[in-house]
């Protein structure tokens, strides 16, 4: 599956990343190469097997519903870029 | 003093040879003195000396924590509270939390001593450490050449004894083949044996936080503890934890280890396989036992892995987007230049060409063909191991496939980079233990030899390392330079 | 043209837990921004989730009221997009493996039909932010107090045919999570929430048309104008020969209008993966079990209770058991009142909701309690006071903090059932009408109104009022 400088684009909007234009090409080179790395797995019959998400098979523990934290607003805020009224500040968004 | 292993360190500073004052401050003089290396991104020579008087004060009053004044120091991964946490990352060059890891809380409560925050791969990313944005670190063995990554800080600051142990993360390799590449000792345990919490995801099902130290016995001291149950990280393993210091001078004898025929082929070069057979003569006349076995997957642990890791790095790295904290685009248009600018600028090219191929695995229409299919690998990698263990107590192979390279040489080719965990990625996939030691030199460059163990089996890799360094003598060796 | 209107609802109930879903921090409402959230709450580096235990047992519960499938192996999946008020740039919510699989739910509609509509599934999922748009002068606030806080998204197949259906579906869901204690319903703040799916058809036609989602809509009454002036959009664009186009669209309460959301609709690949830092939860039958034994009596067997135990007719069951509330409070005054189940629902669906609704609050947050309800219907039914006056006592118990024993005896309300004494004030009031008399005797009855209303006049409204009616009549008579 070769990338193109389109697919670069599209995936790079979804990540939100902006991409240099000059690098466009090279970064569509770079991932056909990975994912072509990956095509050594399409001849490995798997329709019986189960995806492994999890290295462990470990269930899910339950935590008891008790509030146990409580304000730390001026800790977290203190390290944040735009800040005001207690709200964090993005550029507007309209909806 | 800085050759000192923590369990003379331990002795000397009970005895009174030396304070950990004394200590720290000697090796907080090597740091400086060292700089070239780059192995750290912080060190906070005065927080140091402080902790270090205290932990003399406490000495003097009776108390005796395992590590009480041992000097270590953390890969920058780990969150430290009111110290600045970058992960390799401009995205994070001023982010200091407010919050420790556990790993963290844990070293400081056995007493131990940080000196500072050891270099390390952007985000984990990376097998030679060139992908942090405060710079490369240097090989002491070598300093033309990488120390490994992306562990590569805490593993150069241990070969050239700035310090005597580190913590390291391990998510394809980053822990063992720094070590081997830096001739000295490394351990990944189980997944969900060391607590995640407070340490930056890569990857979060492939993660796991370690030891790096020069002998396996001090690994052993720093993981007794580190390890253990968290409740704030759901993946943790709520089971006992084994005494890994304790069970050092168990006998190796009857240990059934096997050979992977996978890990003798042409991807390993001669010389090492060379080191590895005289290691296999050593632990045989300890009384081990070999056979020879199969993974025949293990060629396809690369292609999978190079799949679910940067998929899972693709949605953790989300919430770096200049909001809350970390790196912020200057003026901002709207929320989308806010976004992408900041992403942008804020991580470095590995980082961001993993995360459009994580999102690519991901998005709409190849999510089966790649990540599903990629699980699936990952399940018969797994099983694999799991009819290996039926036959034998553990696995030997080899680390990495040659020792360490030439800065530069592989930064060209991606694929040729990732071809460098190609035998440590497959522990990680099936959430396996495994440790390199050092076990020869090449061209005067230190090679390792990788233990892979079953589930939870830390101890007895541990023990089987440390019975190994009592008979050999490659993990004294040092860089030339150290004197 | 004929056309069919179909509509599913997805909605959001915020469920009624201490903690978020995820993290330690309060769900309270209404507090100083940011200040219910913590590490986890703002996706700080490194933080982890940890799965809240009322959550999973709230959304069974769920389950066990809606006869439907509970998910025994349980996957938590991220949906990825990225928002300001999405602090991770992903959703912790469930896509394959959902905790509540397919069930159903009756609905009585106006004209009394009842209409059985289908539950597609039922996920627990963590709530964004809050955004801010008009606070700061070409920025946007973002407030993530919210975010994490528990969801469980029912999410219903299109059985609905029409807005009313739709609201009726809405009411029934919003009673049911009620009675089962998982969600408090308060629709001002936001714990719940309903989507509205709505595609129009021509009558007979089986396949679906094009659908609209109208999001976030917080009021069963914005829910039926939304609906119907999508359907009539729809149907204007079908008929005038355009396409409807699949999207979602935002109801403007103010222009009763909805409109399109397309700043939200690009490229909305949310790339949905199973989560790596939580682990399936398994959940076994003796966990649904236990549930099983401490779910609440659910509103149609309390019903045909109340129709069985208390001879209630089926109508006042249906209104006293369709809240959880209403019918505690009902039971409760019941039991400690000795009044008669009659008399106790007529009084709390008349008097008490009258004055609910004129001071508009919940029944939960009545300034009369059970207990004090329950003192004044004892006094009613023991006839120590009309029902006249026990009007009157509610109005100062409402008020106060006095029980209808004080207020009576303070205020010497207490009813006159001693013959002699009202024949008495009736001869006085009689000795005092001589021509009413005379006129009453020459055939002119209806003054009996007017002289039993003398009488109670005369005893400040204590007179028994049978008794004062029959000694009247006997005393005007001669
Ligand atoms: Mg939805
Ligand atoms: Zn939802």
């Amino acid at each position: 599956m070769a990338v193109d400088a389109k697919v670069v684009a599209q995936i790079a909007h979804l990540a939100r990343l902006h991409i240099d234009e000059n690098l466009v090409t090279e970064y569509a080179s770079e991932m056909t190469r990975v994912l072509a790395l990956a095509e050594a797995m399409d001849d490995v019959d798997t329709d019986n097997v189960e995806p492994m998400a999890h290295p462990t098979h470990a269930v899910q523990r339950l935590r008891e519903d008790a509030v146990k934290e409580t304000g730390q607003r001026d800790a977290f805020q203190a390290i944040a870029p735009a800040v005001e009224g207690g709200h964090y500040l993005v550029p507007q968004v309209i909806e | 003093m800085h050759k000192d292993t923590i369990a003379t360190i331990r002795q000397n500073l009970a005895s009174g040879q030396y304070s950990s004052t004394e200590l720290c401050q000697h090796l907080l003089e090597r740091i400086a003195a060292h700089k070239d290396i780059n192995a750290f991104i912080e060190v906070n020579a005065e927080h140091a000396l402080d902790a270090a008087g205290k932990a003399d004060e406490r000495r003097a009053a009776g108390a005796a924590e395992p590590l009480l004044g041992v000097p270590i120091a953390h890969k920058d991964i780990f969150c430290t509270r009111g110290v600045r946490t970058t992960c390799g990352s401009r995205m994070l060059e001023n982010f200091v939390p407010p919050y420790n890891a556990t790993v963290v809380d844990k070293l400081n409560a056995a007493g131990s001593v940080s000196l500072g925050k050891t270099n390390m791969d952007e985000f984990a990313m990376g097998s030679s450490n060139e992908n942090s944005y405060f710079g490369a670190v240097a090989n002491p063995w070598d300093t033309s050449r990488v120390p490994g990554g992306s562990s590569g800080g805490s593993a150069a600051a241990v070969a050239a004894r700035l310090v005597p142990a580190t913590t390291g993360t391990d998510t394809g390799g980053s822990i063992r083949q720094p070590a081997a590449f830096c001739g000295i000792t490394g351990i990944k345990p189980t997944y969900g044996r060391v607590s995640r919490y407070g340490m930056i995801a890569f990857a979060s099902s492939l993660d796991q936080g370690g030891a790096m130290a020069t002998t396996a016995e001090d690994c052993a001291l720093l993981l007794d503890s580190m390890a253990g149950f968290d409740e704030n990280d759901s993946t943790s393993i709520d089971q006992p934890v084994d005494d890994y210091s304790g069970e050092l001078n168990n006998s190796v004898k009857g240990l059934k280890i096997g050979l992977p025929k996978q890990y003798f082929g042409s991807d390993l070069s001669a010389a090492i396989a060379d080191t590895l057979q005289q290691a296999i003569a050593e632990l045989t006349k300890l009384g081990a036992t070999f056979i020879d076995i199969d993974l025949q997957n293990q060629h396809l642990a690369v292609p999978a892995y190079y799949v679910v890791a940067p998929a899972e790095c693709s949605s953790n790295l989300s919430r770096f987007d200049g909001v809350r904290y970390g790196h912020r685009c200057a003026d901002p248009v709207d929320l989308e230049d806010l976004y992408k600018r900041s992403r942008a600028e804020g991580f470095g090219r590995e980082v961001k060409r993993r995360i459009l191929i994580g999102t690519y695995a991901l998005s709409a229409g190849y999510y089966d063909a790649y990540y599903i299919k990629a699980q699936k690998i990952r399940n018969l990698i797994s099983q694999d191991f799991t009819k290996a263990f039926a036959q034998v107590d553990m696995i030997l192979g080899p680390t990495t496939p040659t020792p360490a390279f030439k800065l530069n040489e592989n930064t060209s080719d991606p694929v040729a980079m990732y071809l460098n965990d190609i035998f440590t990625i497959p522990a990680n996939l099936a959430g396996l233990p495994g440790i390199s030691v050092p076990c020869g030199l090449v061209d005067n460059l230190p090679v390792g030899l990788q233990l892979v163990g079953n589930y939870f089996k830390e101890a007895q890799l541990l023990n089987v390392a440390h019975q190994f360094q009592q008979v050999t003598d490659w993990h004294t060796k040092m860089p030339a330079s150290i004197t | 043209m004929q056309w069919e209107t179909v509509i599913g609802l997805e909605i959001h109930a915020q469920l009624a837990t201490k903690s978020k879903i995820f993290s330690a921090s309060s769900t309270e409402f209404g507090a100083e921004p940011n200040t219910q959230a913590n590490a986890v709450d703002l996706g700080m580096p490194g933080v982890l989730p940890v799965l809240n235990r009322e959550a999973v047992h709230m959304a069974i519960k769920f389950a066990l009221a809606t006869n439907a499938e509970i998910g025994k192996h349980n996957v938590f999946a991220r949906k990825n997009y990225f928002y300001p008020d999405l602090p991770k740039g992903y959703q912790i919510s469930q896509m394959d493996l959902p905790i509540v699989g397919s069930g159903k739910v009756e609905v009585t509609l106006d004209d009394g039909q009842v209409k059985t509509v289908g539950l597609t599934r039922a996920h627990l999922e963590e709530d964004a932010g809050k955004s801010v748009h008009d606070a700061y002068p070409g920025q946007t606030g973002v407030d993530l107090n919210r975010a994490g806080t528990p969801l469980l998204e029912i999410v219903s197949e299109p059985d609905m045919r029409s807005a009313k259906e739709a609201v009726a579906y809405a009411r029934k869901i919003h009673s049911l999570v009620r009675y089962i204690e998982i969600c408090d319903g308060n629709m001002q703040e936001g714990s719940f929430r309903c989507d509205a799916n709505v595609s129009v058809r021509p009558a007979g036609e089986t396949k679906l048309g094009t659908r609209a989602e109208i999001k976030n809509v917080n009021s069963f009454r914005f829910l039926e104008r939304a609906i119907n002036f999508e359907v009539e959009r729809q149907i204007d664009l079908v008929e005038s020969g355009s396409e409807v186009v699949q999207e979602t669209r935002l109801y403007d309460a103010d222009k009763d209008e909805t409109r399109s959301m397309r700043s939200k609709e690009e490229a909305n690949d949310y790339r949905y993966f199973p989560d790596p830092d939580l682990l399936p939860v398994e959940i076994d039958d003796a966990l649904i079990a236990r549930l099983r034994e401490v779910m609440p009596e659910l509103p149609e067997a309390r019903c045909a209770r109340f129709v069985s135990e208390f001879k209630l007719s089926d109508y006042d069951a249906a209104v006293l058991t369709a809240d959880r509330a209403t019918a505690d409070f009902f039971e409760s005054v019941l039991a400690t009142s000795g009044a008669p189940a009659k008399l106790v629902g007529t009084w709390i669906t008349g008097e008490l909701f009258s004055r609910l609704n004129k001071d508009s609050i919940e029944l939960t947050e009545t300034p009369v309690k059970a207990d004090r309800f329950s003192g004044l219907l004892a006094r009613i039914s023991d006839n120590t006071i009309s029902g006249k006056i026990a009007k009157n006592i509610l109005d100062q118990m409402w008020t106060s903090e006095d029980n209808a024993d004080a207020i009576i005896d303070r205020e010497g309300l207490r009813q006159i059932s001693d013959s002699s004494e009202i024949e008495k004030m009736i001869d006085e009031v009689i000795a005092a009408n001589p021509s009413q008399l005379a006129e009453y005797r020459e055939g002119k009855e209806k003054l009996l109104s007017y002289f039993v209303g003398q009488v109670m006049k005369a005893s400040r409204g204590k007179a028994n009022p049978g008794q004062l009616n029959e000694l009247l009549r006997t005393r005007l008579k001669g």
